[in-house]
């Protein structure tokens, strides 16, 4: 049984540690906050300008000026703080965010991440990637393993590119990767989920070292 | 009191500034803490050819998008353009031009326009598109890539409070490019929600000193839009 959106979610907040500043991007990433674990003390950053996400607000107690980076609704805690978009760029340019957790359309072994274009089809644009993926220390990826039948865990990123080099775990419906100087390191699998599986979803080439 | 920066509406603070291609830039994030009521009076005015800086185009007839359906724009530099079905068609159909940057560098190319820097490096981009044709430079043994500082002609921003000096404060995430822009305009229009008298804001607190703010409109009704409206559910309290 692959993981599901959730399990993927759950599965990579167990990459957080306490004191961590952290920015989860749109989709499954943003489900992570959902598991932050008891006690465990973690700050999100929003880079349209927060430091201190809260949760969605109550039914009527929505506010157009709190919103999150994918322009939803949120609310404030006890801890939060504004800030400028350039202060904002500034904290993830500068080292200041420790983990960063983003979906994509392809990762290479080498960990090069492309999550913005296809070519043909409309841009939509970059938004904060690039600059969280060059500027925070640990990056997550959180995405399916295949799309339409093809891998995304690839030798080359034939899309164009967020960053090189820059992934540094890559959490699938599948299993987990740890990325770094040699490529690929199978080091979880999702319940059911055999090696072979892995491979015959994977192009690129990986160790396995499962912990 | 001094009241030489205040103008009776948007139209009225726009009217002798406004021509065929300018460059704009317009504060906000998403359709969170745009000048809505100035860039009616940009669309009321109906000047054409227009550069718009801003981190998106509005939504489909929401914000700067009013602006995209009448064509009045002739090139928008930004980061993120995915909500704006109209402005989507317009850029497949090549008939607007796009410069797409990534939003911190965007950000920092207003920063820096407005202090008086031409350019700057930043890891952002190297090895991708972005640094294609743009100067690289190795510091420290990592490689970085020179972007260029941002001005315009004119920049809109909408904050909370003002007064009548001109000192800004933004109301949380309405904040976002708004301060920025204000100090990368040849000449900055705010609108604001609330004017006060001199004094009436903490000067600690003024995000954005009046030198930046050459004009202001008072709001005399805020429509605000919400794009992605996410709520907990009351019923989930019973639940728990």
């Amino acid at each position: 049984m692959p993981w599901t959106r959730d399990q993927m979610a759950a599965r990579a907040a167990r990459e957080l540690r306490d004191g961590y500043y952290v920015n989860l991007g749109i989709g499954i990433p943003t489900l992570v906050a959902n598991h932050v674990p008891p006690g465990m003390s973690i700050q999100l950053q929003s880079e349209n300008g927060m430091l201190g996400m809260g949760p969605f607000p109550w039914e009527g107690e929505e506010d157009a000026d709190l919103i999150n980076a994918g322009k939803q609704t949120i609310t404030t805690l006890p801890t939060t703080s504004f800030f400028d978009s350039a202060a904002s760029f500034g904290m993830i340019r500068g080292g200041h965010i420790q983990l960063s957790m983003l979906g994509a359309l392809q990762v290479s072994e080498k960990g090069d991440l492309a999550n913005w274009a296809v070519p043909g089809k409309m841009i939509k644009g970059i938004g904060g990637a690039m600059d969280l993926v060059a500027g925070v220390g640990r990056v997550v990826v959180i995405m399916e393993h295949t799309a339409k039948g093809e891998t995304k865990v690839v030798r080359e990123c034939s899309l164009p590119l967020t960053g090189t080099g820059v992934v540094n775990m890559i959490v699938t419906d599948l299993c987990v990767f740890e990325v770094g100087p040699d490529g690929l390191t199978l080091v979880d699998l999702a319940p059911d989920t055999t090696l072979d599986d892995v491979r015959a979803n994977t192009e690129a080439d990986f160790l396995v070292a499962l912990q | 009191m001094s009241v030489r920066k205040i103008h009776s509406s948007a139209r009225a603070a726009l009217a002798d500034v406004l021509r065929d291609d300018m460059t704009i830039m317009s504060g906000g994030f998403g359709l969170c803490g745009i000048p809505a009521a100035l860039i009616d009076a940009v669309l009321e005015s109906g000047v054409r050819g227009l550069t718009i800086i801003s981190n998106n185009p509005g939504t489909e007839g929401m914000g700067l998008g009013k602006l995209f359906k009448t064509r009045q724009v002739r090139k928008l530099v930004c980061s993120y353009a995915g909500e704006n079905a109209e402005f989507a068609r317009q850029y497949m159909a090549g008939e607007v031009e796009v410069e797409f940057n990534p939003q911190g560098t965007l950000a920092e190319r207003i920063r820096a326009g407005g202090a008086g820097i031409p350019a700057f490096y930043t890891r952002t981009g190297v090895g991708t598109v972005i640094a294609e044709g743009k100067p690289l430079a190795e510091f420290d043994g990592k490689l970085y890539v020179q972007e260029r500082g941002l001005k315009a002609d004119l920049a809109i921003v909408h904050a909370w409070k003002a007064d009548t000096e001109g000192n800004l404060v933004y109301r949380m995430t309405a904040r976002n490019f708004n301060p920025m822009m204000a100090s990368a305009g040849a000449l900055t229009v705010a609108e604001v929600e609330e004017l006060v008298e001199p004094g009436g804001i903490d000067p600690d607190h003024i995000v954005t000193p009046g030198i930046f703010v050459d004009r202001l409109v008072l709001l005399d009704n805020v429509d605000k839009q919400i794009e992605q409206r996410t709520v907990r559910r009351r019923a989930a309290v019973v639940e728990e």
